[in-house]
Formats: structure tokens, sequence, C-alpha cells
């Protein structure tokens, strides 16, 4: 069970929140440009990572804001959590292999 | 070293109070070079390379795996054995590792209790039986035993089941395949280590892989917690770990990672006596030979590499349960356990050649890899030997999140991706 400390709201329970995957993913500037293997990697190709991930949540049953959390995907300890829009914070580095 | 098990060896050793079996395979120091490295010693990994010194001939081959054989997923999923699903490339994928399981045990000497008991998948509602019909009748296009029962049929199937239809979740209908069923998951490690074994392949226990040698586009060799060890061909078969080897080897996938929990009951005597699961509801049970009952539950909505799974998903399938099977109402459960498993975007594995070349992937199986072993060992050990894919996972190339060519598997993949 995560407790996820939303901006907006404080500390609640993983109930509370639905996922959003990966954050800051860019959608293409110019689409028409685009390759299919550009456009494969913007729809499905993802990190993945073992470690400190930026993603999205969204407090659904709450305020219903989204927002970015910094989560270790190992330990699941959350380092930082931050509005949309705001810079990424500073996490510490992870090697897991 | 690799003496037949038979009622004989049994008796022999009975004398000897079991003492002096023989191992049942090597445990070899890593040579420095192999002509076939496989990175990952479960089901997956094992099959593949008993079936490339089986069907290839090729021996010299090294499994190299990080924990102990058949720790990670292949120890932690609920056994369940299947081939139900609805498009032809995927049918026709399951149904050969079908075939394969049902002479598995014959084949490798060893005892994998493949039991084909027949597995229920119900369906709750108007919908549901639509869709499953839909599978029926595509399964039967492709010589998939499968056959759609209505209620009282599965109340006659499954006599422990609650059908009143003032239940929670009704049950309309179910669709059964009789060949379907489980099979002990320890062993199927085991059996494929002892055949390759047998074959000559070296099994490398506790010896994780941290990196890639790479030079011109080729595979060299894979750096290990055991030193360097040169390869000319590598094979990826790491399940929830694919991305994380992917990355080291410098190209990406479309997987996510996320936690696939388990649990099981007390032990209790003999009380269902077939597999039943149910996509709307995330809820999967059958007995094992020890009475316990096995349950399994959707995965976590995040990623995650813990190992464990969240409690409000516990709750959620154990409460699914408790209503369809009243009587279960006050069984404790003994043990919960989660593993790590490797979701693809249209729940369909990717056994294929990288960019890499001399590497190859074979993850992406998601909650169903189980029930695949024999077969994605097979195909994999085609597309390593010959350095092209087999006709039967030709489909499961990891350029179709290119081209589009997906294959959604999501309703037949029963757990939620």
């Amino acid at each position: 069970m995560l407790l996820i400390p939303c901006p907006y709201c404080g500390e609640r329970d993983e109930t509370e929140f639905s996922y959003g995957g990966e954050a800051h993913i860019e959608r293409p500037k110019e689409p028409d440009k685009l390759s299919d293997a550009e456009w494969a990697d913007y729809v499905f190709m993802r990190p993945n990572s073992k470690g400190v991930l930026l993603e999205r949540w969204v407090h659904s049953h709450g305020c219903r804001r989204w927002f970015n959390v910094a989560r270790d995907t190992l330990t699941y300890k959350i380092h930082a959590v931050y509005k949309m829009g705001e810079k990424r914070p500073r996490v510490p580095k992870t090697d897991y292999v | 070293m690799t003496a037949r098990y038979s009622i004989f060896s049994l008796l022999r050793n009975a004398l000897s109070y079991h003492e002096n079996w023989p191992a049942a395979w090597r445990s070899p120091e890593p040579k420095a070079s192999y002509d076939v490295v496989i990175v990952g010693g479960g089901g997956h990994g094992l099959a593949t390379a008993y079936y490339l010194a089986k069907e290839h001939k090729i021996t010299n081959v090294a499994v190299l795996e990080r924990g102990w054989l058949g720790g990670g997923n292949t120890g932690r999923n609920t056994t369940i054995v299947r081939s139900n699903y609805l498009w032809d490339e995927s049918a026709a994928l399951y149904e050969h590792a079908l075939k394969l399981w049902e002479t598995m045990s014959q084949e490798l000497n060893y005892n994998v209790m493949f039991s084909q008991r027949g597995v229920l998948n119900l369906a709750h509602n108007q919908h549901d039986l639509r869709e499953l019909s839909r599978r029926v009748n595509a399964n039967r296009l492709n010589d998939v035993d499968s056959e759609l029962l209505d209620a009282r049929q599965v109340k006659e199937f499954c006599p422990i089941i609650d059908l009143r239809a003032n239940g929670r979740y009704p049950v309309l209908g179910a669709t059964l395949q009789r060949r379907g069923g489980t099979a002990r998951h320890d062993a199927v490690a085991w059996g494929y280590a002892r055949a390759a074994d047998a074959l000559g392949v070296d099994i490398i226990q506790e010896c994780p892989v941290t990196g890639f040698r790479i030079s011109n586009g080729r595979i060299q060799a894979v750096e290990t917690g055991k030193g360097a060890i040169e390869a000319k061909k590598v094979a990826l078969c790491v399940a929830g770990h694919t991305s994380v080897l992917a990355e080291l080897a410098g190209f990406r996938l479309p997987i996510h990672s996320v936690p696939l929990q388990a649990l099981v009951s007390e032990p209790v005597k003999p009380v269902i006596d077939c597999v039943v699961m149910s996509n709307a509801i995330h809820a999967y049970v059958s007995q094992s030979d020890k009475g316990e009952l096995v349950i399994g539950a959707g995965t976590d909505k995040f990623i995650g590499y813990g190992q464990r799974g969240s409690l409000p998903v516990t709750e959620e399938t154990l409460g699914a349960v408790c209503e369809l099977f009243p009587m279960f109402r006050r069984m404790r459960m003994m043990r919960q356990w989660g593993g790590t498993v490797d979701t693809c975007p249209d729940a369909s594995p990717i056994v294929s050649k990288t960019p890499v070349e001399g590497l190859y992937v074979n993850g992406g199986w998601g909650t169903g890899g189980f029930k695949s072993t024999p077969g994605s060992g097979w195909v994999y050990a085609h597309t390593i030997a010959e350095d092209r894919p087999h006709p039967l996972n030709e489909a499961f190339d990891m350029n179709r999140f290119v081209t589009g060519y997906l294959i959604d598997e999501h309703g037949a993949a029963a757990v939620a991706h």
C-alpha cells in the first residue's frame, strides 16, 4: 500500500489515486514529419526504469488533479511530489540491475 | 549423473533412505566463451537451452541465472496452462505449447504433474458472454478445444460455485477448455534444467549479468558477476527485467513491469477439481495437490520491481472469490507474494531479433508466461539457432509496434494489463 502525498490534499491512501505512467512525454511538435519508428517511440516505447521514475498520478477520488511523483520502483519510496509544469526535482541516482 | 528416474530407481533409493540421489544437474564454473549465452534461468530460459541442444544440436550453451533456478516468475505464478487465445497467431503459439505440455513429463523423464483438469472462464454479463462465445468460435476454427457452457452446465462442472441469481457477480455462462489445467511450476524448471544439463548445457546460478560488450553493432560478450563471458549469440529471457537489460544493450522496448500477486490458503480436503478464472473480477482459483487453494489476483496499477503485491488488490480479489464461492469465506490465507511481470501494450509477447546483431529478446509475456514455457523455449531456440524467427513467432517481432501489426489479446490474457 502506497501513501501518496498529493500536493493539494496531503498524504492519502493509494486507492484514491489513478496512475498515469511516465511523466514529461512531450507530444511531437511537428507530427506530420515523424517516421513510423519515431511515432512508435512516442506512443509505445518507455524506459520502464528500475530505480527512480518520474511518473504522473491523478487524485481521482479527491481533488481530481494531476501531479508528478518521483518514486523508486524497487523500494516504492516516494522522493518528491511536484505540480504539473514545475521543474523536475533532483533525485538520487540508482543503479540497480 | 543423469540416471533415469523410474519406479525402480525410487525403490532402490528408498533402501538408502533417499540419501544417495545424484545431483540433478552440475554446477560448473563458467567457461571463457560459449556459442550461446542465455540470460535468465527460469522456465523459458531453461526450455530454450534444452531445445537448442535437442532440436538444433547446439550444446556449447550457458544459462546464467542471477538467483536460483525458477526463483523468479516461474516459481511465483498460479500454474495455469491453457491455449484458448483469440487471434490466429496467438492460438498457434499457445496451442503448440499445450501440445508440448502433454508429452513433457515423458520427454524430460521428470514428473511435471501436468493435470488436464479443465479451465473455466466465467461470463458475468451479456457482454462477457458475447465476447467469450466469439473466442470459443475463434478457438474452434483454430483447432483449439473450447466449449461454451450455460449457467447450469457451469454448476455441474464446478458444483461449489454460487449461482443464486442475486449474487454480486451472477454467472451467465463460461468457456471450458478441457485440455487446460495446471502443472507443478518448479518441476518444469527443474525438469528442463536436468534434461538440458544432460545434453551438455552449463547452468550457472548466482551469476547476474551487469552489462554487454557490443562492437560494430554486434554482441561480443556479457559482463557478469563472475567476469566477462564471450558469446557468439546472447539470448535475453528475463521476464520483468527485460527493459533493464535492453537499456544496457542500448535499445528501448514497449514494456511495463508491474507486480502480479497470488496467494495460497491453508490446505483443505479436495473441494475444487478444475480451474476457475474470471477476467472481469480478477480471481482465479484452483486447488493444489497439497490441498491449498491457489488464488491468482490482478496486477498493481503502477510500475514496480518490488516482487510484492499491494493490499488493495488482494482485498478486491478475495472479495470476489468469497462472492463466487461462499464456502471459502472462513478460510485463512497462508502466503501472499508477487512477481514482476513484463506487460506489452497489446498483451502479447516479443520473441524477436534486436537491433544488436547476435542479441535476441524473449519477453513481454506479461501475466501469461507460465503456460507458454515449452512453446516459448521451442520457438526461441529456433530463432537463435537459425538467426530468423520460426513461422510460429514471426508475428511476435518487436517491429510490430512500428508497423502497427499488434496482436491484441487483452481479452484472452485474462488479467488486466
